[in-house]
Order: C-alpha cells, then structure tokens, then sequence
C-alpha cells in the first residue's frame, strides 16, 4: 500500500509538471498583449516597450517558463501584474472564502442528498421517489446563479436577514462570515444535491437486490438496519467519487455564484485575471486547480480503500 | 487574577448604570428623544475594482475613480463643471509665444507620509511621466516638454517645444497627479499623494478603505468624512441588492439601466441622471471598402435612428450626439442633425455609392452589454436598407485590442470611448478608425497653438462639424451617469468631466 502510495505521488508530480508547460504554451498563445491591457489605447509604442521589458515580456518563452517554474518550486508564485502583489497571498485570501464555501455546500448538499436519495431506493416508484425525482430534476435544470437571485430578493432585500452579498473577512466575527456564505453556499449545494441524489439512489438500488442484503434481511435484521449497515456502505463507492468531482467543481467552478453573490472568491480571481492578461495569476491559480485535481482523484482512491476491503487486500 | 477581573467588571456596570441615568436624564429634561449625529462614513460602490492605485502608471478608469482628488491632486484639478482650477500650483503665467509656463507653487502641502511639496517634487513627478523608461498611460501629454526648471523651491518653469494649449487641462488628469520621490515606486499598492483622505487598506477583490487626512493642506476644502469605503460589485444585481439592503450608500455610476425603475420605487433612494465622457461610438474601418467611401459612412449614418438606439440599448438614458463630443465638452455643437434618420436618403446615397443592392460586412462587437445590444439595434436599422451585419462578439479589452485597435482587422467595432476631450484621436495616426484628413489635423494644430479659451472652442466647434459630416465613426450616444444613492447623501458629481468619484465635499445632511 505504501509503495502504491508512492507511485501516485511521482505520477502527480510529473503531470503537475507536464500540465505547467501546457498551460504556460497555452497564455502564450492567448490573443492580447498584458501590457496593452494596462495601458490602454492612448499608449505610444515606446511606453508599451518600456512596460513589457519592465513586466519581463521581453524575454524569449522558454527563458520565462523556467523562471516561472523554478519560482514556483522555490515557492514563489510571482507578482500579480494588476495588483502588484505576491500571488500566494492572493490566492490564500480567496481560499480563505472558497474552501469554506465548498465545504459548507458539500455539507449542505450531503445532507440533503443522501437520506432524501436512500429513501427514494427504498421506496422505489412511491411518493417519496417520485418527490424526490422531480426535486433532482429541479435543482439540476435551474442555473445556480439564479436561485442565488431568489435567495438575495427573498432573504435580504425583503426580509433583510441576511446580508445581499460581499464579504466582511473572518476577522470581523466567524459568526458574520458564515452567515455571509450561508445563502451562496445553499445556492451551489442543490445543484450538486439534485446529481448526489440519483446517485445515491441508483447506488443504493443495485445494492438492495444483492445476494448479502437479502441474507441480512434473511437473518431476521429490520428493513432499516439492512439498508443503513448492509446496502449503504455498499454503495458509498460511487457517492463518494461523486462528491470528489464536486468538491474540485465548487472550489473551481463557483464563478457565477461568486459574482451574484460579490464574493471574493477563487474563481472570481481567476475570471478578472484571464479578462485582464494577468497571466502570471491565471498560470498560478490554473495550476493549483489541476494540483487540486489530482490530489483530490487521489484522496477519492484512498477513501475507496478504506471504503472496501477487498481493495485493501488486492493492493497488498 | 478572578478578583480582578470581578472589580473591572463592577466598575463598567457601574459606569454604565451611571451613564444610563444620565443619559436619561437629559433626555427627560430636554422633553424629547436625542438626535443621533449625522453619519459620517459613506460606502460607495463600483462595478470594475481598480488594477492597483497609481494612475501614473496604468490606463483603467477605475483607478483614477478610486484615487483622483481623493488621494492624488496635481498642479491643476478638474472641477465639477470640466473647468481648469489651480491646486497645488496655485497660479501660472503663460510667456506670449505660449512656450514658457511658470507656476507658482503652494507652500505648506506635505504628503501623507510627511514628505514636503516643493518644486523639486513636481519636477520629479512631471520627469517620472515623460521619461525615457516612464510607463504613463498618457505621456504623449508631455511630449511637448522641453524642460523643467526649478529656480526656487516654489517655481516651477516648463519650457516647451511647442505651444501646448491643453497643456493645463491635461496636468488635471489621474495620470499627471503630483508623485512622492520616496514613495512612487509603491502607489501601486499603498498610494501616498497628497489629498483630503489617505489610504488605508485595500482588501483585493472586495474593497478599498480611505480615512481623512487630518493634516491636509487645504482648510476650507477639507474632507467631511472620517471614512471612505469602495465596494467593488460587478454584478448589476448584486449591486442593486446591495443598494436596497443598505450595503452601500451609493452607486455614482450604477451599471444596469433597466434596474434604475425598479431602484426608483425605493424611498430612500435618489435616482441622479447625468453625463459621463463615455461616447459610444460604431467605429469603421475608414481604408477599408466599402467604408472608405464617405457616402456610404454617410448613408450608414442616415440609416440609424440614434432615440431609438437609446431606448433600445440603454433603457433611453443616455444623449445622441452627432460627433465625437460630450455635452459636458466645452465648445460643443449638437450636430446630431447633419445626417438625421432618413432610410430612404440613406438608401439613395447608398446607390450613388454603387451599393443599390447593400452589402455585408461583420461588426465586432465586444461582449459589454451596451456594446451588444447596440449591435443589435443598428444589425435591425441596416437591415432596412439593405446592409448586412453580422456580428461577431470580440473579447474586450485583450483581444479588442489585439485584433482591432492594433490589427486593424474589422469592418466596423462599437466601443465607448472613456477619455474626456479626445476628439484628437481623430488626428493620430496610427490609430484604428484609419481617418486621414489633414484639415481636421491642422483645426487641432491650431487649438494646440492658442492659449485662448474662446478661440479653442471656435476651433473645437469646427473639428465637430468635419466629423459629423465625414463620419468616419457612427455617433450614437453619450453614455449617462446613473447616480443611485442615500437621500441623504449629498455632495457627489451628477455629470462626470472627467472618471472620478470626487468625495471631499461628500457629507450626510442628517
């Protein structure tokens, strides 16, 4: 197991690395010029020159790429061309946001997911099932960003409990800070919710008509003990592959959520920097989606093992 | 340690029993309810965060809304009205042939980190902007600078190689602002000038923080507010939610026109609509056919009914202008009846042109809404007389910039252009329109050449009327500025002369 561990990590890193030379080929090729972006349209030409050599994008690409990547190793991820700040401290603030909103939508989203998704298998066809189709189909067909309007109109323009939108930062209160994801954190959970559900449910379906849940049924347990100790546990596998994608999906992809919300969150970081040529931004923040991509397929392989014995007796 | 704690304790309840009663009683004695004090923190939204603080070494409006006469003063300023005041220069005198400028200087001004202004500092800031390695988004403004000459500490001379007769209005802009040698390098993320607020904090992607400036200069136009707070909200919702939840104050330049009716219903709010310098304009490819032959730019123009672009782009805020200039510009002509909507002419003229059946062409229109739904519109109005658009959504500003300002690779674009007074863009060369007309260059030569107010705005009436007639640009309309803010506010700009959110004389009337 330790060995295997071992070869998942030398893989990670080197298509870590693969990906940082893709990615950089790729800015490079973006249309756009950073130094215009900056300038704007009454610059002449010599003040343009004077910038890009200033910003270093005068040198050839190779020469840039590894001083991006032996910065990076050495763990400096650069200056940010608009703000003109370190990199790293940009992206730990809006992780500060981020990670906390994935979390708590995750949260949000299990919850919801997993009983409404296993009574909906056990009562295949019944009330239940059908409700809980119709609620998957629901918050899979309607945009995030739109519930996010309905929540803001009805939570806080109209009834004024919670806050419209930004962010106060955690050193206001962590009391203030939660209720300020609260309403951004239910808008991305039902969308994954509504996915989680048939998911669990179509798991848990497959399980229910195995050999082993109708011996444990056979042995005199309840219908619920069989179901939570026998046909769930066994049904995990999917789920929690599930929710991996969705985790990376939250922490990545929240754009639209963040910007109803004025949130100052990864995504948005990401989405001002491609508008702006930040490239440096673009580079660091891309690259810690894929590392984040790669670590979390590799979390979701560990959680398997521990899931299943009889992976952890084939590995050995 | 826990009977120090019990002491502290009793002593604060006991204050606050005591404070209570007394506060009860004057309340008792005066009959009625106290009034609270008028506040004095506003927080004011933006839709664009700015890409750092110094407006000497980038383009975006967004830093000169955050910073200009907030922080940053020049020589000269801008006031409400797009008129040339006196700041830190507090009087000049020009040399007859218009070559010599001598500025007296204001004593007493010292930056926020205590630095001293003097002319050795005004020196540094106008070298810094025309130098040879200088990144000024607007250098060409000092281009016409020959030297400068600081004979004592409060004179400043700026000989010239040529008359400059905007020079004075150019050193009120963002980009001229008067720098601080020890802390230049660092306005971009912690901007020291020498203004009414100072900087305080800038949480990236959220807000900016500005707190008065105790020390400031200037007494009698010091800053009311303790505190200044930029909210950044991109979103249109987001910041009408912001505004009707009380999350901001105010919203000078409110993003979303079809959201100002249902802000209007809000009690609370004021609605204040007036001009910005942002001119939108259809661009075309003046050296390409068929748009290098004035008559069809003529016919194109004749084919467009500028209300209805309004109405339909921008919810009819917003004034059709008929050239490349702002009622807000000094010297301005309504030119918007030269070619008035007129389909059949327009399709009369198209026809001498050798177009009786139309054309096609593709308009790149970057993904702003304005910019879209313009499209739109005009893609409709051409269509009537038989013109073909097809339009293609062009990234803005990267590849906007890539491809057509500097490729030169479209047909026709739609862009508002930002920059007060630029009606020179007209005259430079490169530049994306590819217009070449040398009687329109020699009228800005000669407003260059005078420093006569009147005489420039003769001058600028004539540049005018060349473009409303050569049209080397569809005219549409001047962008408004949809001010919603707290009745209670007053003291913020209705009209913008120039992009800025000038607070110093911003206060709460209760």
């Amino acid at each position: 197991m330790i060995a295997l561990i071992f070869r998942r990590v030398a893989g990670l890193i080197v298509t870590l690395l693969l990906v940082s030379a893709i990615l950089f080929a790729v800015m490079d090729l973006l249309p756009g010029d950073p130094a215009s972006v900056i300038l704007g349209t009454s610059a002449s030409p010599d003040t343009l020159a004077a910038l890009q050599k200033e910003m270093g994008l005068d040198r050839p690409l190779v020469v840039r790429y590894v001083a991006w990547l032996g910065g990076v190793l050495q763990g400096d991820l650069g200056r940010s061309y608009t703000y003109g700040v370190p990199v790293a401290g940009l992206i730990a603030e809006r992780l500060a946001v981020t990670v906390p909103l994935a979390l708590m939508a995750v949260v949000l989203s299990i919850a919801l997911a997993i009983p409404l998704g296993v009574q909906a298998a056990r009562h295949q066809n019944g009330a239940w099932d059908v409700f809980s189709g119709l609620f998957s189909h629901v918050s899979i067909a309607v945009p995030a960003f739109w519930v996010g309007l309905l929540l803001i109109i009805l939570f806080s323009t109209t009834l004024g409990w919670l806050p419209a939108g930004g962010f106060p930062g955690w050193d206001v209160g962590v009391a203030d800070g939660l209720k300020a994801l609260f309403l951004p954190a239910v808008a991305l959970a039902l969308p994954q919710a509504g996915v989680l559900m048939r998911v669990t449910r179509s798991a848990v379906l497959e399980v229910m008509n195995e050999d082993f849940v109708r011996t444990a049924r056979a042995k005199g347990l309840s219908e619920q003990t069989a179901l939570w100790r026998h046909a769930v546990p066994n049904a995990l596998i999917p789920v929690v592959t599930m929710l991996g994608l969705q985790f990376t999906f939250l922490i990545a992809g929240a754009v639209l959520v963040e910007n109803v919300f004025n949130l100052p969150g990864l995504g948005r970081l990401a989405f001002q920097a491609l508008s702006q040529r930040d490239v440096v931004v673009m580079q660091d923040v891309v690259l810690f989606f894929s590392g984040l991509v790669i670590l979390m397929n590799f979390l979701v392989d560990l959680a398997y093992l521990v899931i299943d014995p009889r992976l952890r007796a084939g590995v050995r | 340690m826990g009977s120090q704690f019990l002491s502290a304790s009793t002593a604060l309840t006991r204050r606050a029993v005591l404070g209570l009663a007394m506060a009860a009683g004057l309340v008792l004695a005066a009959g009625m309810p106290a009034e609270a004090a008028p506040k004095t923190s506003l927080t004011l939204g933006m839709a664009v965060e700015p890409t750092g603080l110094d407006p000497t070494i980038a383009a975006p409006v967004a830093i000169g809304q955050v910073t200009w006469q907030n922080i940053f003063e020049g020589l000269t300023t801008i006031d409400r009205d797009g008129k040339v005041k006196p700041q830190l220069a507090e009087s000049w005198t020009i040399s007859p042939d218009g070559l010599t400028y001598t500025f007296k200087l204001r004593q007493g001004v010292t930056f926020h980190n205590g630095e001293a202004f003097d002319s050795s500092v005004a020196k540094f800031s106008i070298d810094r902007a025309r130098g040879a390695d200088s990144v000024n988004p607007q250098k060409r403004y000092f281009a016409s600078i020959d030297t400068v000459e600081t004979p004592d500490a409060q004179t400043l001379v700026l000989k010239l190689k040529q008359p400059a007769g905007s020079l004075l209005y150019w050193l009120g802009w963002p980009s001229s602002s008067i720098v601080a040698p020890k802390s230049a390098a660092d306005n971009k993320t912690t901007p020291i000038g020498t203004g009414p607020f100072k900087f305080v904090s800038w949480t990236k992607g959220a807000s900016v923080e500005l707190a008065r400036n105790p020390d400031y200069w200037n007494k009698a136009a010091a800053a009311k507010l303790e505190k200044a707070t930029f909210r950044f909200i991109a979103d249109a919702q987001a910041q009408a939610a912001a505004l009707k939840a009380g999350d901001v104050d105010a919203f000078p330049e409110f993003g979303a026109p079809e959201l100002i009716e249902s802000l209007k219903t809000d009690a609370r709010l004021a609605t204040v609509i007036g001009n910005t310098e942002l001119k939108v304009v259809a661009g075309m490819n003046n050296a390409k056919k068929p748009f290098d032959d004035k008559r069809v730019r003529q016919a194109l123009m004749m084919a467009v009914d500028r209300q209805a672009v309004v109405d339909g782009a921008w919810s009819g805020f917003g004034t059709p202008i008929g050239s490349h200039y702002t009622p807000n510009d000094r010297g301005y002509v309504d030119l918007t009846g030269t070619y008035p909507y007129d389909p059949q002419k327009a399709k009369a003229l198209l026809a001498e042109a050798g177009y009786p059946n139309g054309f096609s062409f593709t308009m790149k229109a970057p993904q702003m809404a304005y910019a879209q739904r313009s499209s739109q519109i005009l893609q409709a109005m051409l269509a009537e007389i038989g013109v073909t658009m097809t339009i293609e959504t062009t990234e803005f500003p990267a590849k906007w910039v890539a491809d057509v300002f500097k490729g030169g690779n479209f047909d026709m674009t739609i862009v508002a252009h930002a920059e007060p007074m630029d009606i020179d863009i007209y005259a430079r060369d490169p530049y994306y329109f590819a217009y070449k007309n040398p009687a329109f260059n020699e009228i800005l030569k000669k407003v260059e050449a005078t420093s006569d107010a009147a005489e420039q705005e003769k001058l600028y009436g004539e540049a005018q009327k060349i473009l409303a007639t050569d049209v080397p640009a569809l005219y549409l309309f001047v962008m408004p500025k949809l001010g919603v803010w707290d009745k209670k506010v007053v003291g913020l700009w209705e009209n913008e002369p120039i992009p800025s959110n000038v607070l110093s004389e911003v206060h709460w009337t209760e």
